[in-house]
């Protein structure tokens, strides 16, 4: 079911983006959209951006649609999904993620339900960062083996704080991006090994992205994820990616990365590549 | 992480170091030719946009031209005073929304690229232009 959701989200999307006009894209500048985090929403591969997505600006609606496939030693994520910006001021998304554990041949799977609101600022135009305040409402859909670790529950949410800015011509010219986040959380590797271990609070998370736009279309830039280590069974460490994300057009737009999770669930050196597609209506 | 965050540093810092005088960016635009051309291929792309052209209807076009380009020589450290309004006085009660702004915007930018700006000439007149957006835009 969840691979069929993301072959159908897949196909869709390369329809879109080759058949779809150009007429009814939103007013916002390309790239700032973003390209989908595997949560879901507007952001960078492995964390969200104070960014709406899609590009809707006042009195415009945004959609986005977006597959991602992450391919590490032990380890091949899926995750596909949707996206609904209003206004360039309030988010909605979905994203539905399997995680094929290859050494066990155990799939886990979750939902993710987005929902973000942008409370301050304007990422071309304001000295203010663009700061978006979201949630991730998440359900594990394969609590067997989370459970069996010493998770507890099979769903939680997320609540985090983005802040955006841009710096035109800050780096030999070119434009400069950050983007910051801040997460409450209680997910194991993110929700896919559970949440809320025994004896274990909430932790707070700080996630970052910088990026240099090349030109209009070609942003190459680096992400950090904290994460917390909850469960005793198995060890969980921070990620990173190194990424070149290409906008062709307010249609489309490709994300290639190098992707460094490190240990996951007891299995070492989880390095390997990242590529995302995303189509904007 | 150490590694990248002096990596990152370093870049930042040579990046503040490469400002150069505002008078560069108006040559690196071409002058005043430059300028003109990239106002005059504003103004095709503004006629052609369902979005904005309409707040235009009123508008004495050749003294609009005239301003434009009178502002982007002042804007860019080229031997003008620009002598028009504050964009403040002069956007007032016009309405003008985030989309439209966005919208005008990205017309420049096509303008600019007609006119054969270099990328980074593009940004450094866009850094300047952006900060008018709480002037310009209601709401
Ligand atoms: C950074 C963005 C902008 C800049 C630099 C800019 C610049 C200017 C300048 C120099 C003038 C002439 C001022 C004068 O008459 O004294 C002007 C007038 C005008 N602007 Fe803008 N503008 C911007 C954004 C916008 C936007 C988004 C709209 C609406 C779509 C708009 C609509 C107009 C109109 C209709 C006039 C003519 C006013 C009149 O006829 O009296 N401008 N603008």
């Amino acid at each position: 079911m969840t691979r069929r959701f993301q072959r159908c989200i897949t196909a869709g999307l390369l329809t879109l983006s080759l058949a779809a006009p150009g007429a009814l894209a939103g007013s916002r500048i390309l790239a700032t959209g973003g390209a989908t985090p595997i949560e879901g929403g507007g952001g960078g591969g492995i964390t969200p951006w104070a960014l709406i997505t899609g590009y809707g600006s006042s009195g415009e609606t945004g959609i986005s649609a977006f597959a991602t496939r992450v391919d590490v030693r032990d380890f091949r994520l899926d995750s596909a999904g949707l996206a609904v910006g209003w206004n360039d001021r309030l988010e909605a998304s979905f994203a539905r993620q399997a995680l094929d554990v290859q050494p066990l041949d155990v799939t886990l799977k979750q939902d993710v339900f987005g929902l973000k609101a942008r409370v301050a600022g304007r990422l071309l135009y304001t000295a203010m960062p663009q700061v978006s305040v979201g949630l991730q409402h998440k359900r594990n859909r394969s609590f067997d083996v989370p459970a069996a670790l010493g998770a507890a529950d099979d769903s939680g949410t997320d609540l985090y704080v983005s802040a955006a800015k841009l710096w035109f011509a800050a780096l030999f010219d070119r434009n400069l991006f950050a983007n910051v986040t801040l997460r409450r959380t209680e997910a194991n590797e993110i929700g896919l090994l559970g949440f809320d271990a025994a004896g274990e609070d909430a932790s707070l998370v700080a996630e970052g992205t910088l990026a240099v736009f090349l030109d209009d279309r070609w942003v190459i830039g680096y992400e950090y994820r904290q994460k917390p280590d909850h469960l005793d069974a198995v060890t969980e460490n921070d990620w990173q990616d190194l990424f070149v994300a290409y906008f062709p057009s307010k249609r489309v737009s490709l994300v290639a990365a190098r992707a460094m999770l490190d240990e996951i669930a007891g299995l070492p050196d989880q390095d390997g590549w990242y590529l995302s597609i995303q189509a904007t209506l | 992480m150490t590694k990248t965050i002096l990596l990152i540093t370093a870049l930042l810092a040579t990046g503040c170091a490469s400002q150069r005088p505002a008078d560069d960016l108006y040559r690196d635009l071409g002058g005043d030719e430059g300028v003109t051309r990239i106002v005059d291929a504003f103004l095709v792309h503004l006629a052609e946009d369902e979005l904005v052209v309409d707040t235009f209807a009123d508008t004495d076009i050749a003294e609009f031209r005239r301003l434009m380009i009178e502002q982007l020589c002042d804007l860019s450290g080229g031997p003008c005073t620009y002598g028009g309004r504050t964009m403040a006085e002069s956007h007032a009660g016009m309405g003008v929304t985030p989309a439209m702004f966005n919208a005008l915007v990205a017309d420049f930018i096509d303008a600019m690229d007609d006119a054969g700006v270099p990328q980074g000439a593009q940004n450094r007149l866009l850094g300047r232009l952006a900060p008018m957006y709480g002037d310009i835009v209601e709401g």
